[in-house]
């Protein structure tokens, strides 16, 4: 953000001119790069009887695939409803389950890894190191591999279950993408601050209520634009599923590229489809970012202009101390010495929240 | 097990494709992102709109997608061969679109990198008279570089895996996925073995790596 107001200097007459040259050496570059799609999706640049400055080789050429027959399938509605719309309809419910069950899946072995036991933290970072280390693609393969598995290792005959495409991709997302998210959710867990699972314990919370009424919940806001960030990448790998036959979205625009036989538009739109989908979702990532940079304001923002009110204060200031130190003395002589060295720092932290929140 | 090992040469083979196409992707994608990046950051107006364009575009494009528009698209509608059997103009293009991919992530981390570096840094270079590129080439890139090992060595990971879809239809590289997944089909080992064994490959692959860029991103750490 800060790199490129600061990378180079407001131009001047001279640096002007010199960008203007580059740009317009870019346009011709680019006009080039343009020219010889269009000219090839266009077959004619390498099977033309025509020159290259001919108008007949820019004319657009009823047989390539800039002509308006191929785009035409895409303004009748049955391509949408028997095609788009379903392909669509699958892509999200596998994404949207694979989304749940990833997410439930990265809570459980994220926090089996932070487990005390050695028993549940090393198979569970196992599990979690294997399926992030494997491909995608391998794992739905496997799956839909499965029901020869259990007829080689079980001697349960072939037929007795089946695996579709659907429970294929889905479970591959789900090991894929919940391991990631395992991951992500024991970063989060870990970057908590220290003090606040000090205090729940301190207060007699388990180590399950600590877990789940303080930790997850501050992780899982700090963690949330890289967590909306890997369900783009879950969405995106959904598009597997075109390899092992899913009715998915891409599945569906190349039946209709091979029914119509127009590739270039239906990968144009369907990219245009994938490309609005994850690019509001990258900026819906953005936006719970900022949301979650001006949440953590507030906290911080009083205790800065808290300055003036304090310095203002200064008379009742000295008070607060008393007030704190009288606390411990209430409940006990044994706390006073501990909780004596601290009560300075938590009279001053008070202090500039004011005293309406001293109480809560 | 033995009917797998006994097929050792098929999973060697498949692995070596996976690997020839993780390093040349990894090295175009490498100089493509570097490029994209100077151009997201350059002072002309229309080469940070195209750079723009194009990560925002790619990036959020399935891979799949990218690489069916190589194999269907860009190969016969160009008219070009790449090499001269089919196994290696499939995958030359498949090269392509892993790149072109890929690049977008290098581009991301690498601007990443260069939001990290001081203001000082590049406003001392600004004030020794040095041009942009100059400033791009001698201070900028190389302190993005060592802050983005790190990051550098996941997108390389992620390339690894990425090649198995190479796979797909209209390419049909014959890495080692497809090579898993013709063994499973034509029955010629018990699946189980077969699944264990190439994920094992992977895991050769990919943890090493992991463990290396982890290493060699502490080492090159810029001490700030």
């Amino acid at each position: 953000m800060s790199a490129q107001s600061v990378l180079f200097d407001a131009p001047g007459p001279k640096a002007r001119a010199r960008n203007a040259v580059y740009t317009v050496g870019t346009l011709i570059l680019f006009a080039i790069g343009l020219a010889i799609l269009y000219l090839g999706f266009n077959r004619t640049l390498t099977e033309r009887e025509t020159g290259l400055f001919d108008p007949a080789t820019w004319a657009v050429n009823p047989t390539g695939q800039w002509t308006a027959e191929k785009w035409e399938p895409f303004l009748r509605p049955d391509t949408w409803t028997d095609y788009v719309i379903p392909g669509l309809q699958n892509t999200l419910t596998a994404a949207l389950t694979a989304a749940v069950l990833a997410i439930a899946f990265g809570l459980v072995f994220g926090i089996g890894r932070m487990s005390d036991h050695w028993w549940i933290r090393v198979p569970a970072g196992a599990v979690v190191e294997f399926f992030r280390g494997i491909p995608l693609l391998m794992l739905i393969f496997f799956t839909m591999a499965l029901p020869i598995v259990a007829y080689q290792v079980f001697d349960i005959p072939t037929g007795t279950f089946q695996v579709t495409a659907l429970v294929a991709v889905v479970t591959g997302l789900t090991l894929y993408n919940g391991s990631v998210l395992a991951e992500v959710f024991r970063a989060g867990v870990l970057a908590v601050p220290k003090g606040q699972s000090e205090a729940a314990q301190a207060i007699g919370m388990t180590k399950t209520q600590n877990m789940w009424l303080i930790l997850i919940p501050q992780a899982i806001t700090s963690m949330m634009p890289a967590i909306v960030a890997q369900l783009v990448v879950l969405l995106k790998d959904s598009a597997l599923g075109y390899i092992v036959a899913f009715p998915e979205l891409l599945r569906s625009f190349t039946l209709v590229a091979t029914r119509e036989s127009n590739v270039i538009p239906a990968a144009i739109i369907c990219a245009i489809i994938y490309i609005v989908i994850n690019l509001s979702l990258s900026r819906f990532a953005i936006w719970l970012e900022r949301r979650n940079s001006r949440r953590g304001r507030p906290s911080t923002k009083p205790t800065a202009a808290g300055g003036a009110p304090v310095a203002v204060q200064a008379q009742p200031g000295p008070a607060a101390p008393d007030a704190t130190a009288q606390e411990p003395a209430e409940g006990g002589a044994t706390a006073a010495g501990p909780s004596g060295a601290t009560a300075p720092d938590e009279g001053s932290d008070k202090d500039d929240e004011g005293p309406e929140n001293r109480r809560d | 097990m033995e009917a797998f090992l006994s097929n050792i040469d098929r999973v060697v083979d498949g692995f070596s494709w996976t690997v020839r196409l993780t390093l040349l992707s990894a090295l175009f994608s490498f100089v493509l992102g570097i490029l994209l990046t100077a151009m997201r950051v350059s002072p002309v107006p229309l080469l940070r709109a195209i750079s723009t364009a194009y990560v925002e575009g790619v990036r959020n494009t399935p891979l799949t997608l990218v690489l069916l528009f190589c194999g269907l698209g860009l190969n016969s509608a160009l008219g070009l061969s790449l090499s001269g059997t089919v196994a290696w103009d499939v995958f030359w293009w498949a090269v392509i679109g892993l790149s072109a991919y890929t690049a977008c992530f290098v581009s991301e981390s690498l601007r990443s990198g260069i939001n990290t570096i001081p203001l000082g840094q590049v406003e001392a270079a600004r004030s020794l008279g040095l041009t942009f590129t100059q400033n791009l080439r001698l201070i900028v890139i190389p302190q993005a570089l060592r802050t983005v090992v790190g990051p550098l060595g996941s997108v390389l990971i992620a390339l690894t895996k990425n090649t198995t879809v190479a796979s797909v239809a209209g390419l049909g590289v014959q890495e080692a996925s497809r090579e898993m997944k013709l063994m499973f089909d034509q029955g010629i080992a018990p699946v189980l073995p077969t699944f264990v064994g190439f994920a094992i490959g992977f895991l050769i692959l990919t943890l090493p790596t992991g463990y290396f860029f982890g290493w060699l991103s502490k080492r090159m750490a810029v001490v700030r």
